[in-house]
């Protein structure tokens, strides 16, 4: 099948569509920029609420952080979803298949982020890539990036914490997906999977339908922007309530006592609190500043958020039809000490 | 003659969207299609997909892994029927 390109819009159209991303990529900037002092002139000079009381600093933190969060998730989710437009999973299957392990780990993990990839596409990307003669490793190497690294994360974790952590958090989390793929792949895994992936037919994939034009590229990037946003709102809304109330009503330093970054079982803890919550990340985040604020130790919050992203019990679920229980309690135990370890690895460095 | 099209997907929300998306453009157009969602992930897989959702008419995959909005759907459709219509 040959790619088709999209019948190339007028020059006129070309320029509005242009001059209207040049426009809101202006007004996102602006808005990011006033909203702090936006909020504290709205809440405590107009209307005249307490800085200095709980209260006050309750709802300046909530719609503060609201605010934040969905602008940066917006231009995030904006920005990658019109990079992944170049990249598909039937590409990637095809540059993986047939590599041996090892830099493969490396590639597939990279590509995990890279690929427009939904969690419920998990089950047929895994048939697909053994089928193509991706060891198992590699593919599960790929799984594991996918939802660890996500980029609601960096880009939340950028916002809250700077540059580094969210770097350091990238890195960490490619980390894992690749030293825990290739240790999976060394405990040859294969035989922890059901017999019939081996089986099945894979047609032939190519580079199917059109290559989008980029007004379809910004289209599908507003579209992702309303979905994904509409779809994590409650969470996120919860998430910040939460966080709003520990912010106002925790004494400050209240966990430095009992969850520090000294306790060593604060992270296991966290880890295994981690796993069998689901949430997505922007859901998880304004806890996790807020606790931050706290005392609870950086690793420790980051091996939460990382446990319940990554090991998530629908993905569990949808798994168990390719892989047989022993391989799922591989997995989790394999990323769960990965996390583990970047827990406590976090907690003595930062 | 009744166009056959099918949104393929083993059911996460992006696969419901596509579905009703594609029920939308359809009604919209002047044409005759019966649309169907197709869960089985053995389907998918032998017509080569590996990203939900996808969309096949008339046995010809149109297209996979994202979820066009009503208005592309539209388009994409009324492109592809004229070549099938007997009438």
């Amino acid at each position: 099948m040959s790619a088709r390109t999209e019948a190339r819009p007028t020059t006129g159209r070309d320029l509005r569509l242009w001059g209207g991303l040049a426009g809101a990529g202006a007004a996102w900037f602006v808005l990011y920029h006033v909203n702090a002092p936006f909020w504290n002139w709205l809440l405590f000079d107009a209307i005249g609420l307490d800085p200095a009381s709980r209260l006050g600093e309750t709802i300046r933190f909530f719609v503060y952080d609201t605010a934040k969060i969905l602008l940066l998730l917006s231009g995030i989710i904006f920005v990658v979803t019109i990079l992944r437009s170049f990249m598909s999973v039937e590409r990637t299957r095809a540059l993986l298949g047939g590599r041996r392990e090892g830099v493969a780990n490396v590639a597939a993990a990279v590509l995990g982020v890279a690929t427009p990839f939904c969690s419920c596409s998990a089950v047929p990307a895994f048939i697909g890539f053994v089928s193509a003669g991706v060891p198992i490793g590699v593919t599960l190497s790929f799984l594991i990036a996918s939802p660890l690294v996500n980029e609601v994360a960096v880009v939340l974790l950028y916002g809250m914490f700077g540059w580094q952590i969210a770097l350091l958090y990238a890195f960490a989390g490619l980390t894992i997906a690749v030293l825990a793929g290739v240790t999976l792949g060394r405990l040859h895994a294969e035989r922890w999977v059901e017999p019939f992936v081996f089986e099945m037919q894979v047609g032939a994939t190519g580079d199917l339908g059109l290559r989008p034009s980029w007004h379809t590229r910004i289209q599908m990037g507003t579209e992702e922007v309303r979905k994904i946003v509409g779809k994590v709102l409650p969470f996120l809304l919860i998430g910040i309530g939460l966080g709003a109330i520990i912010h106002g009503w925790v004494p400050q330093s209240f966990f430095e006592r009992y969850a520090g970054s000294d306790n060593p079982f604060a992270v296991p803890f966290a880890v295994l609190m981690g796993i069998p919550l689901y949430s997505n990340a922007a859901g998880v985040l304004p806890l996790v500043e807020a606790l931050h604020a706290k005392g609870l130790g950086m690793g420790t919050l980051l091996a939460f958020m990382m446990a319940v992203v990554a090991l998530s019990l629908p993905e569990m679920i949808l798994l168990r039809r390719v892989l047989k229980p022993k391989l799922i309690a591989g997995f989790i135990a394999v990323v769960g000490v990965g996390i583990l370890l970047v827990g406590y690895l976090f907690n003595a460095v930062l | 003659m009744t166009i056959d099209i099918r949104v393929l997907g083993p059911g996460c929300y992006r696969c419901q969207a596509l579905y009703e998306n594609t029920m939308l453009a359809v009604d919209e157009l002047p044409i005759d299609a019966r649309v169907t969602k197709v869960e089985d992930i053995g389907e998918m897989l032998s017509r080569g997909i590996l990203a939900s959702p996808a969309l096949v008419v008339d046995d010809e995959l149109v297209m996979a892994g994202n979820v066009p909005t009503v208005a592309k759907l539209r388009d994409l459709l009324s492109q592809l029927v004229p070549s099938r219509s007997d009438t």
